[in-house]
């Protein structure tokens, strides 16, 4: 039973986050930025998830091809 | 803008998706039982049509804020990990998917696999195969239909583009009898990565309280903005010389999920 959770959990952990949870952690700091910042401020705030976008794409894709090489 | 936006983002992450199930159920029906994997096939899209049915009206009960924030992250993260692989395989830092390859590989494991009779079912073992190849890669692309159609508060349109792109790639795979290979998913993918990106960065970024400067128009710097940036990324991150991917339909070279 347990074993059967414990897949089910891999599943929609693999589905939703994939295999770089950093990507998930950093869009999700992202959003709660634009969230707070859009109640604290009267500036745009529309630029922060561009700019999280911007630096995790070439991060992510770094983290892989540094394994790769090495 | 939006509409042809939402059908083309489908109907590419869809036929995709399709074709990679086909290559499945061919390898299952080839190796071991026909009837089987048809079953298998159908039982997928059964399993399918239940999850969308329970969480379509889930998913449109919530409302509009909220709804862009949770669509337009798990899009964003979506998008970036089909986004990621494409940049990867444009830059010959993993291997183009190779609908071909794949195929004689399921083959190959598919008749090493014994016989097993289940009640109704002749081959356990090809009705599985078939059932998981339809669940896991049609998972997605529901998602994906599922979640754009009740933003753009159109799910009959996403429903459309998936069922047309189903509809296709049936067709054609029933003609030719053979992996699609010549389908250029790589390119798909880098399109569908762009796209899911976009409309993720926009829809969540409004939900957590952003304004974005001319508001729908928004999307027309987006999208090619992001396609720019990717294939900055795979210049900067390239180890051989390879086709960069272009817009579906133009590129010679192709590429499990995503």
């Amino acid at each position: 039973m347990i074993t059967k959770v414990r897949a089910f959990g891999a599943f929609w952990y693999d589905f939703v986050i994939g295999d770089d949870w950093r990507v998930a952690v950093g869009v999700a700091i992202a959003f709660a930025l634009t969230y707070v910042a859009s109640r604290a401020t009267t500036a745009a705030v529309w630029w922060i998830v561009p700019v999280a976008v911007v630096v995790l794409l070439p991060l992510s894709i770094h983290r892989v091809t540094r394994h790769t090489k090495s | 803008m939006s509409g042809s936006a939402l059908f083309i983002a489908v109907f590419l992450a869809c036929i995709v998706e399709a074709v990679e199930a086909l290559t499945i159920i061919l390898a299952a029906g080839t190796a071991r039982d026909w009837r089987s994997a048809i079953t298998g096939l159908f039982a997928g899209l059964l399993t399918l049509a239940v999850i969308i049915a329970a969480l379509g009206p889930a998913v449109s009960s919530i409302p509009l804020g909220g709804l862009r924030l949770l669509v337009g992250g798990l899009l964003l993260i979506f998008g970036l990990q089909w986004l990621r692989k494409a940049i990867l395989r444009a830059s010959g830092n993993k291997a183009l998917h190779d609908e071909a390859l794949i195929f004689q590989t399921e083959l190959a494991a598919a008749q090493q696999a014994h016989a097993e009779r289940r009640g109704l079912i002749a081959d356990w073992y090809a009705f599985t195969l078939s059932f998981k190849g339809v669940v896991l890669e049609g998972l997605e692309v529901a998602f994906i239909a599922l979640t754009f159609g009740s933003n753009q508060h159109n799910i009959p349109l996403a429903a459309a583009a998936a069922a047309a792109a189903v509809l296709l790639v049936t067709v054609v795979g029933v003609a030719v009898r053979a992996p699609l290979a010549r389908v250029p998913e790589n390119s798909m993918k880098f399109v569908v990565g762009i796209m899911l990106t976009a409309f993720g960065m926009f829809w969540g970024a409004e939900g957590a309280g952003a304004h974005w400067p001319g508001s729908d128009a928004a999307l027309l710097v987006l999208i090619p903005a992001i396609g720019l940036y990717a294939l900055a990324m795979v210049a900067l991150f390239r180890t051989k010389p390879v086709s960069v991917p272009v817009p579906a339909g133009m590129a010679t070279s192709q590429g499990g999920t995503h």
